[in-house]
């Protein structure tokens, strides 16, 4: 019995060990040891500094993080602001009859190739577009405008591929919510305010903060729409990696920025988690 | 505010058309892609000129449909591939995880689970960046210390499923997992019990319990690996896969091909979707 129970462990824990250490944490060693390597005048690989240095140095580097940092928070607030509502509707609004089949309205459009949605976007936006092209026979605009290419544009796709996200750990945590209160309260004389403020947010907030982590982190890291969407005005930072890694072929260089967008995303995260006074394990569950 | 309680016309109003406004965004893109993939035009743009299926079928000069585009097809079937072992490899090692996090005790438990954790924090591109770099390293070790050239450590077919799959897993994890925790520890005991080693136990019974959840995990896997960009973009060799492929379309111009793939692959992930659905819906 005891042998059988240590055979178990082992055959168990070997492959998630393989996993784990070949694909998660040496490769991670393996980005933080090359972020700290340079080959100096005569072709030797010697320890410096100076990857990190140059991000520090080179102001469209650092901007570029800061700026890839900020339109992310932005977008992970407005994608929760815009669920929200929809979420609260589906959960709370809408008659039971009609709940299931919006829930799968809401999730189709997400088992769809994020290139094939960003595609549809650049049909509808771009300067011989779809929406250009009814706006112009309808006599509201005199001639195309390019609406692509623009950060506004790129912060529409970003907030459309990272939807899904927010929506469904929303929905599942506002199922919980006893309607009991929300009744209690209106019956003590709350507004729609004070509820929303003091009952809704107050108990969907583990839902909001996985779906806030999972977005947030899908939008620094996303290399697709910015690319696409916002052309070569997007200055994302993830475009700063690949062109050092493809582009230039200076992979440590390329290692340093990957640590440091890695650094960010962590330190946000645990943010978050801690602002909230949540960790990781029940976010997940 | 909620279905029990008194509310203005103009509350219920403004809530369903913000909802009906929300679904048209969420719509639009992948219907206009779909309608575009018909029309009798060079570019996937209006007016429509009428309607046609030249770009799935068509082998002329001027226009090549996708049923006859040859590099489109290739990398259809690359992405087949490489789902298929990326479903094949994720299925097993996640539902050995979610084993190995419910029911055995170890020392370390607690950070081998954060580590397992991992891949939902750590951006796709990172992901691909730095198994690139592992497998470069390793590629150089074994060439100057023994001499050995190995395939699997230059970009190409096999890193791109082992990147996919180093993330992928831990969905499947966490969706076995959940099925594994509704388990009836009892059942287990009584085959025990009755005389059945570990195994038997876990192969005649518990697998039987999760088969729902794992064939679930397996179907969201396939369409995860299928529609991957960030991390197959820097572990792609010279076989590119479908998104990869699309993606290089799509930047230096696009024809209504895109289209009538894009119409394929909406239908496609939609059917496997709503039957993923149906299944789950079934087995509860």
């Amino acid at each position: 019995m005891k042998n059988q129970k240590r055979w178990g462990l082992f055959f168990f824990l070997s492959p998630v060990l393989l996993w784990l250490v070949l694909l998660i944490v040496l490769p991670q060693i393996d980005l933080l040891v090359m972020s700290f390597r340079l080959e100096n005048d005569e072709g030797r690989m010697v320890w410096s500094l100076s990857n990190y240095l140059n991000f520090f140095e080179e102001p469209i580097y650092w901007l570029t993080f800061v700026r890839t940092a900020i339109y992310s928070i932005l977008v992970t607030f407005l994608t929760f602001v815009i669920a929200l509502p929809v979420a609260f509707y589906i959960t709370k609004v809408v008659a039971p009859k009609f709940q299931g089949f919006l829930l799968v309205l809401l999730l189709l459009p997400f088992w769809v190739s994020e290139l094939v949605r960003v595609y549809g976007w650049m049909i509808l936006l771009r300067e011989s577009g779809v929406i250009n092209h009814f706006l112009t026979r309808a006599g509201i605009l005199g001639q195309p405008v390019e609406m692509l290419y623009k950060d506004s544009t790129m912060i529409l796709g970003l907030v459309y591929t990272s939807m899904l996200f927010m929506v469904v750990p929303m929905v599942s945590v506002l199922e919980s919510l006893d309607n009991s209160l929300v009744e209690a309260a209106y019956d003590l004389g709350a507004n729609m305010w004070t509820i929303l403020f003091k009952i809704i947010i107050p108990h969907a907030t583990p839902g909001i903060v996985s779906g806030s982590i999972v977005v947030f982190m899908l939008t620094l890291g996303n290399y697709l729409t910015p690319n696409l969407m916002g052309g070569k005005n997007s200055l994302w930072f993830t475009e700063q990696i690949y062109n050092q890694f493809i582009a230039s072929f200076n992979w440590n260089q390329g290692s340093a920025f990957g640590f440091l967008l890695l650094i960010l995303s962590s330190i946000i995260v645990w943010l978050g988690l801690k602002l909230t006074r949540q960790n990781l394990k029940k976010v997940v569950q | 505010m909620i279905r029990t309680l008194p509310t203005s016309k103009t509350y219920n109003w403004a809530f369903n058309s913000y909802v009906i406004l929300y679904f048209t965004f969420l719509f639009a893109p992948l219907l206009v892609t779909c309608v575009l993939a018909f029309n009798n035009s060079q570019f996937p743009s209006l007016p429509w000129q009428g309607f046609t299926v030249e770009w799935f079928t068509a082998d002329l000069p001027s226009r090549v449909g996708i049923f006859h585009d040859q590099i489109n097809l290739d990398s259809i079937w690359v992405s087949f591939r490489v789902a298929f072992f990326v479903t094949l490899l994720s299925m097993a090692a996640g539902t050995c995880a979610a084993f190995l996090f419910e029911q055995e005790d170890f020392r370390f438990k607690q950070l081998l689970y954060f580590l397992m954790l991992a891949p939902l924090v750590i951006p796709g591109v990172i992901l691909g960046i730095s198994i690139l770099l592992l497998s470069n390293t390793l590629g150089t070790y074994f060439e100057t210390s023994w001499n050995i050239d190995v395939e699997l450590f230059r970009p190409g077919f096999w890193l791109v499923v082992l990147g996919q799959f180093s993330f992928i897993a831990t969905l499947v994890t966490l969706v076995v997992s959940a099925r594994l925790r509704k388990f009836d520890r009892t059942l287990e005991e009584a085959a025990l019990n009755l005389g059945a080693n570990r195994f038997e136990v876990i192969w005649h019974i518990t697998l039987k319990f999760l088969r729902p959840a794992i064939i679930g995990a397996g179907a969201v896997a396939f369409l995860m690996s299928f529609e991957n960009f960030n991390t197959t973009l820097f572990l792609v060799g010279y076989e590119a896969t479908l998104p990869i492929n699309l993606y290089l379309q799509v930047r230096d111009g696009s024809t209504p091909v895109i289209n009538a793939i894009s119409f394929l692959l909406i239908v496609g992930t939609s059917l496997v979707a709503l039957a993923n659905l149906y299944f789950s819906r079934k087995s509860e």
